[in-house]
């Protein structure tokens, strides 16, 4: 059985624009000792599925299950939550210098983490951990750091201490949310290294949210790729790469500037994300994607397995074989296009060869 | 279009002296610390940028990368004239712009633009779009009413914008299209440099990719120059001809991309390149990373001889007492500048360690 099984989750708000459906069902899961890698643009709703899984997005119409060992964290009551969250799943946030309180200092906020989930524990000993803690996240002198304000951390150490923090209870599963994106790729390296090192040392899972791809092809063993709330593909981390087959996931890789192709133009996605408040009709990606098909207009497609193995999982109805970034496969996606493209798809089409990088329309 | 805008695109291209735009020599930006009390007095510099040399040809990409600290952008401003320099001089198509009056300076602005980082604080949230992009027509007088107008919507539709949204606000526009706000906005003067600051690190990479292939038309269209600063290095590499790395405030290598990036002589260019994330499993499984230990240290008190060495894998006594000069190393092109006692030889590993016991600071 897996640590965490969340099924068929669904997160909206109420605005006064209108609903805006932030997680459109999704469902995943997570081993204990790997690591799943969520991707996808800003607004794609992958913040918001892990916060809600921990009871920190309010205000949200929730529904689906999250069973996290035993339990299903969307019924638990705030207080039970209060009981997991820190201790059974911690949490790092993008911005170490506005997650840690700026007036305390920095071992200070990690024993009284300690403390307010066990009681039992002496200051003493709870200030003996968090030197402990810090020294194993790798802060030198940790016994002279644990006095220190979090304004005297580079950003680096911030963010190692609030990986401390997050190994304080040992806790079964950690969520990063951006953890390195406000870090340079030196101190990004050293961050990732050790979340590999710790992670390797206690067996935790982790899930990794993160819009850089290069992260996740360094860290994760699973890849979520998200689009307008919706899983678009889901597969181990090697079929992601090399044999992509939602035009979403080929699109992001295809943006990505790399040295063998350096000097050549570069072949962005058409448009921009859509609004969640009024989604695309059918498959939400069909307004930029290059394979748009006749029923992909008014028909949502399910997501369903395109590999041997069953774990590679794309929702698009191009054919199943339509996988990869070969020569055939690319075959096989413009004889599908050919015979599933008649009148409306055709203008849709027109109009994203016509616009083919620019930004033309407001968003809502 | 290009025709009724300001000015003539025939004035891009080579003329004057060689085919050099923008000569920095030897600047040294340092900002006074000041110490409390009555009589705040100086104790101490920080020492941003310490003796950088550079020129940008016409039409050319020069990028610059570095870590945050390394003076990056502050070179950049005092490049674009935006903040005084302490010492050294920037030359521009052959005169000598360094620390000139405001009314002096004033032409010179329209040469050189500035596209920020940030799409969001860049743009003044109160303010149309339409009178945004055309401020630098007001500021330096050359259009008004109508043919303002005409331009900042033949601007807008250059980088990709609907001109018909000369009436919106900010905020009802996308990171992505803000930016291109931004670039209309620097491209308004016809300039022949653009110092382009993080232009696409806010933006998501699929945008961040239209972005890039904009700029590259419109340098290819008006024979723009670009100092382009990035701490993305696949980034760099796509758009630039040459590429500087900094650290601390000095040059620690620089050259043509190609040599630059395929043989690194600068352990610390290594480094960087080694820890810069590749979306490639395999690579990212089989690569040795150069794990850097701790942190840039402090530009107000920098590291005596080679301002690398207290990080540096092959540091050695000499480091730590005499800076490196920036020169050719062996075997280089002469274009290829490496500052480093010990630069990397040709298949070297400096991988000192593997990941798992990696990324433990002293």
């Amino acid at each position: 059985m897996s640590l965490l099984e969340v099924t068929d989750l669904r997160v909206s708000f109420s605005t006064a624009d209108g609903a805006v459906k932030a997680v459109r069902g999704v469902s995943f899961t997570v081993d204990t000792g790997k690591t799943l890698g969520i991707v996808g643009e800003s607004g794609s709703g992958k913040t918001v599925l892990t916060q809600t899984l921990l009871g920190l997005a309010p205000g949200g119409q929730v529904s689906g299950r999250a069973m996290f060992a035993g339990k299903d964290l969307l019924t638990l009551r705030p207080e039970q939550l209060r009981q997991v969250r820190g201790a059974e799943i911690a949490v790092i946030f993008q911005d170490p210098l506005t997650s840690l309180h700026p007036l305390y200092k920095v071992g200070w906020q990690i024993c009284e983490m300690i403390r307010s989930h066990d009681k039992s524990v002496s200051k003493k000993q709870a200030t003996e951990r968090a030197v402990e803690l810090l020294g194993r996240v790798g802060i030198p002198q940790p016994r002279q750091r644990v006095n220190d304000y979090p304004h005297q951390f580079s950003g680096g150490m911030r963010q190692r201490a609030m990986i401390a923090m997050a190994l304080a209870l040992t806790p079964k599963l950690i969520i990063a949310d951006e953890p390195t994106t406000a870090l340079d790729a030196t101190v990004q390296a050293q961050i990732l290294d050790l979340l590999i090192r710790l992670q390797e040392e206690s067996d935790t899972a982790l899930i990794m949210i993160t819009h850089d791809l290069g992260v996740v092809a360094d860290i994760a063993d699973d890849v979520l790729v998200m689009y307008a709330g919706r899983a678009a593909e889901m597969a181990d981390k090697h079929d992601i790469f090399y044999r992509p087959h939602h035009p979403y996931t080929k699109g992001l890789l295809e943006s990505i500037p790399n040295s063998s192709a350096a000097g050549e133009r570069l072949k962005p996605i058409t448009g921009q994300p859509p609004s969640l408040i009024n989604l695309p009709s059918g498959c939400a990606f069909h307004p930029r994607c290059a394979y748009v098909m006749d029923r992909c207009l008014t028909e949502q497609p399910d997501l369903i397995a395109v590999g041997a193995t069953g774990q590679h999982r794309s929702a698009c109805w191009l054919p199943v074989a339509a996988a990869g970034i070969e020569q055939d496969a690319e075959e096989i996606r413009r004889r599908a296009v050919e015979q599933g493209r008649h009148g409306a798809a055709a203008k849709v089409a027109e109009a994203i060869a016509a616009a083919p990088e620019s930004e033309g329309s407001v968003i809502a | 279009m290009s025709e009724t805008l300001p000015r003539d695109a025939a004035t891009a291209g080579p003329g004057g002296t060689d085919d050099v735009l923008v000569r920095v020599d030897d600047l040294v930006k340092y900002f006074p610390v000041r110490g409390g009390g009555l009589i705040s007095r100086t104790v101490a510099q920080v020492q941003a940028v310490d003796g950088v040399s550079l020129s940008i040809g016409r039409g050319q990409t020069v990028g610059l990368v570095g870590e945050t600290g390394c003076g990056k952008s502050t070179l950049a401003r005092c490049i674009a004239g935006l903040i005084p320099v302490t010492s050294g001089t920037v030359t521009f198509e052959g005169q000598n712009i360094t620390n000139l009056s405001r009314r002096h300076m004033q032409p010179y602005r329209r040469e050189i633009q500035m596209i920020f980082q940030d799409p969001y604080g860049s743009l003044n949230p109160r303010r149309r779009v339409g009178s945004i992009i055309g401020d630098p027509f007001a500021v330096h007088k050359t259009a008004s009413g109508s043919a303002r107008k005409k331009a900042v919507q033949e601007l807008m539709e250059r980088v990709g914008l609907n001109p018909e949204h000369f009436n919106r606000y900010p905020a009802e526009f996308s990171g992505g299209q803000r930016q291109r706000i931004g670039v209309a906005r620097a491209l308004a003067l016809r300039p022949k440099l653009i110092i382009c600051d993080e232009p696409v690190s806010a933006l998501d990479v699929s945008i961040q990719a239209q972005v890039l292939n904009l700029l590259a038309d419109l340098q290819q269209d008006y024979g723009l120059s670009y100092l382009f600063i990035a701490h993305d290095l696949e980034v760099v590499r796509h758009v630039s001809d040459s590429v500087i790395v900094m650290y601390l405030g000095r040059i620690a290598e620089a050259g043509p991309k190609d040599p630059v990036y395929d043989s690194p002589r600068h352990p610390y260019t290594n480094a960087l390149l080694s820890a810069a994330p590749a979306a490639d499993p395999d690579a990212a499984a089989s690569r040795q990373r150069i794990i850097l230990t701790g942190d840039v240290p402090s530009p107000i008190n920098p590291p005596s001889g080679c301002r690398f060495h207290p990080r540096c894998p092959k540091a050695q006594e000499l480091c730590g007492q005499q800076d490196p000069p920036l020169e050719v190393k062996a075997g280089d092109p002469s274009t290829h500048v490496t500052a480093c006692h010990f630069p990397v030889q040709e298949g070297e590993v400096l991988a000192r360690s593997g990941r798992a016991s990696g990324g433990q600071p002293r």
